[in-house]
């Protein structure tokens, strides 16, 4: 009796193990296939072992990337997070302005990544862009497209216009969860503006800036679209990241075998910042909230 | 130590106020004797936290004037002011031990380390929670916690006053009368003026020396417990203040008397006169403690039916009817109840009439 209940709970996990299986199991055994084979055709694969990931760790395009990759993302969380923080503080807390703050601010979220790029190429252009033209006709020399600061000024520009927001409204949330009360026990104890930052509004902020911090680095550490639209990695190599480098090396057909190997590294580097983060995450929860 | 005086006193949370309903606290002219206990009872919305924030300085009146110990502190902002306040919630600085959270205050006001150190110690001992000092203040329990927000008042020299707003509401019920008594302690030990919101008579009664009953943005009346029971100037007060609340019946005046149904009902010296000269609404209140049920007519009694008798323990509350009107009555747990029919008597000392809501003297 018992036990043919208990297999029958097989076909209700089922779903559950296929949808898991195809969508993320299967793939990335493919891709381990891969990184541990040259395949030069159809039905033409030699067993190479660790050769992919040796020649992979060993390219000095590739820690080129790596560095301009963290680099990218640690600009990002430097400006993002602080920037977002202050907007949240800077918008009303009651009243007709909320609404208009919060669509204002979710504008930029609705728009698909490809098309933020192109909006910016487009912006920042030195011959038609209303941003390009206008710092060049001050006399100001700007061309994303050949002067590697300019590109990454216009990189930053795009994703801080485009996720700061993400950030605000997280922040946002956090503040409008403090109760009214520690505002006015604040003013009684005679605490100063920084003092109600340090102290209440920071503290009670800190649940949701870990997982803003989270969210922007992985987001940020894996950006393809934008900057791919954007400049090509361009000029030169000067805005190549590691997603848009590994495209680069898997579009080469020959190539497949490398591309593989640094998807894994690229995959297990991302893995394993997200578990110290979730790590942190875990410790903010239980010190804190209570 | 101060006498705090609210002069002309009026607030409304509107920019432009025009009609007196727009007024969250209408006129109010108040003195508050320095040293007393005074709770502030009233029910919801009444204008208990209005009055509170404009003593402490979180709100500038709309009108009106604050004066401690005859200085206007009007214009002053609450951290300028010697006045304490304790919110429903606990406050506290999460990230700060229990000793950072005290001495909070006075690091704000630039006192000298010793000092704090000396005064925060003081506190914890007052508060029994010396040996929390060096926890961190977030992992503590809710009341713990609003002895903490207390002690952040308490710990600065200077207070004229602390400011209670319903402080006890997110309290444990077994641990709110040990945090109240320890409040009763730590106010006989300093004679420090506190004022303290509730809505819960009980918790007034039994906490108060004085007792000011708001509705609707109005101080009614302030008195001794005793007095708001005996004597309350307003029908508000009659009813609000006791359990059951006061009877209160529309009546007429004739001759020296109250006609309530067709029915006489002898008043006090004067009353009578006094009522006429009123005018208005006339309302006859007597509290159900003062009624006598009497099984038999005598002179000047009330016939009435009786419809309900209800046991309470040490008494019973009867209800009559007089006419159409229902009137409850408190009788001893030993009195004999008459089944159907029975007298009212009023004793003309306790039996007040009230015109448009005030009490006629
Ligand atoms: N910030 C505010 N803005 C507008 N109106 C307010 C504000 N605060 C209070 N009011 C209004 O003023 C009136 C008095 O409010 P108050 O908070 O003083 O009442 P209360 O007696 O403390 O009530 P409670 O027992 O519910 O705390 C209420 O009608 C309330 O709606
Ligand atoms: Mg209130």
């Amino acid at each position: 009796m018992n036990k043919w209940q208990d297999n029958r709970a097989w076909f209700l996990v089922m779903p559950v193990f296929l949808i898991v299986a195809f969508s993320a199991i299967i793939p990335l055994m493919m891709v381990v296939d891969a990184s541990v084979h040259d395949i030069s055709g159809p039905g033409n694969r030699v067993f190479v072992g660790a050769e992919w990931f040796k020649e992979v760790l060993g390219d000095r395009r590739l820690h080129d990337a790596l560095r301009r990759q963290l680099t990218f993302s640690g600009l990002v969380l430097l400006i993002e997070i602080p920037l977002g923080v202050a907007i949240a503080l800077a918008m009303p807390r009651r009243g007709w302005g909320v609404s208009v703050t919060l669509l204002v601010l979710a504008l930029p979220l609705l728009i698909p990544w490809n098309v933020i790029g192109t909006i910016w190429n487009l912006f920042t252009r030195p011959d038609i862009g209303l941003l390009g033209v206008l710092l060049n006709g001050l006399g100001i020399q700007f061309d994303p497209t050949a002067a590697p600061l300019d590109a990454w000024i216009t990189v930053m520009l795009m994703d801080v216009w485009h996720w700061t927001p993400l950030v605000a409204l997280l922040a946002y949330a956090g503040l409008r969860a403090i109760p009214d009360a520690y505002y006015l026990a604040a003013r009684i104890d005679g605490a100063s503006a920084w003092a109600v930052f340090r102290y209440i509004q920071l503290p009670k902020m800190r649940g949701v800036l870990m997982i803003a911090v989270l969210l922007r680095f992985m987001d940020s550490f894996v950006i393809y679209a934008e900057p791919f639209v954007l400049t090509g990695g361009g000029p030169g190599d000067s805005t190549t990241f590691l997603s848009t480098y590994l495209v680069k090396l898997a579009g080469g057909q020959s190539d497949l075998g490398p591309a593989a190997a640094l998807a894994l590294i690229y995959f297990l580097i991302a893995l394993a910042v997200c578990f110290a983060f979730y790590r942190a995450l875990q410790n903010v929860g239980s010190g804190d909230q209570r | 130590m101060a006498l705090i005086q609210l002069k002309g006193v009026a607030h409304a949370y509107m920019a432009k106020p025009g009609a007196p309903e727009d007024y969250a606290l209408k006129r109010l002219d108040m003195v508050w004797q320095d040293g007393r206990a005074y709770a502030l009872l009233g029910p919801s919305g009444c204008g208990k936290t209005t009055t509170l924030n404009i003593i402490s300085g979180l709100i500038r009146p709309s009108e009106g004037r604050v004066l401690i110990d005859d200085r206007d502190v009007t214009a002053l902002a609450p951290r300028d002011r010697n006045i304490a306040q304790v919110f429903q919630v606990p406050v506290i600085y999460d990230t700060m031990t229990v000793f950072d959270n005290l001495a909070f205050p006075l690091r704000n006001r630039n006192v000298d380390r010793k000092e704090i150190r000396i005064r925060v110690h003081e506190v914890a001992e007052l508060l029994e929670m010396t040996a929390d000092l060096k926890r961190r203040a977030s992992g503590l329990t809710a009341d713990a916690k609003q002895k903490i927000s207390l002690g952040r008042g308490l710990v600065r020299k200077d207070v004229a006053a602390i400011l209670f707003d319903e402080p006890l509401t997110v309290i444990d019920p077994h641990l709110k009368w040990l945090l109240r008594r320890k409040l009763k302690q730590i106010h006989e030990q300093f004679r420090t003026t506190l004022i303290y919101v509730t809505h819960d008579q009980n918790e007034a009664l039994t906490f108060a020396e004085q007792v000011v009953i708001m509705n609707e943005g109005e101080v009614l009346q302030t008195g001794s417990p005793q007095e708001l029971f005996e004597n309350p100037k307003h029908t508000f007060v009659g009813y609000f203040i006791g359990s059951p609340g006061m009877n209160l019946i529309p009546c007429q005046i004739n001759g020296d008397a109250a006609i309530v149904e067709g029915a006489p009902i002898a008043l006090g010296e004067g009353v009578a006169e006094r009522g006429r000269a009123a005018g208005g609404e006339l309302v006859l209140g007597i509290r159900p403690e003062f009624l006598r049920l009497r099984p038999t007519a005598e002179q000047g009694n009330v016939p009435v039916s009786v419809r309900l008798a209800e046991n309470l323990g040490n008494f019973k509350i009867v209800t009559v009817s007089l006419g159409r009107l229902a009137l409850k009555v408190k009788v001893p747990e030993d009195q004999e109840v008459p089944g159907e029919w029975a007298y009212l008597n009023f004793p003309p000392e306790w039996t007040k009439v009230y015109a448009d809501g005030r009490l006629v003297e």
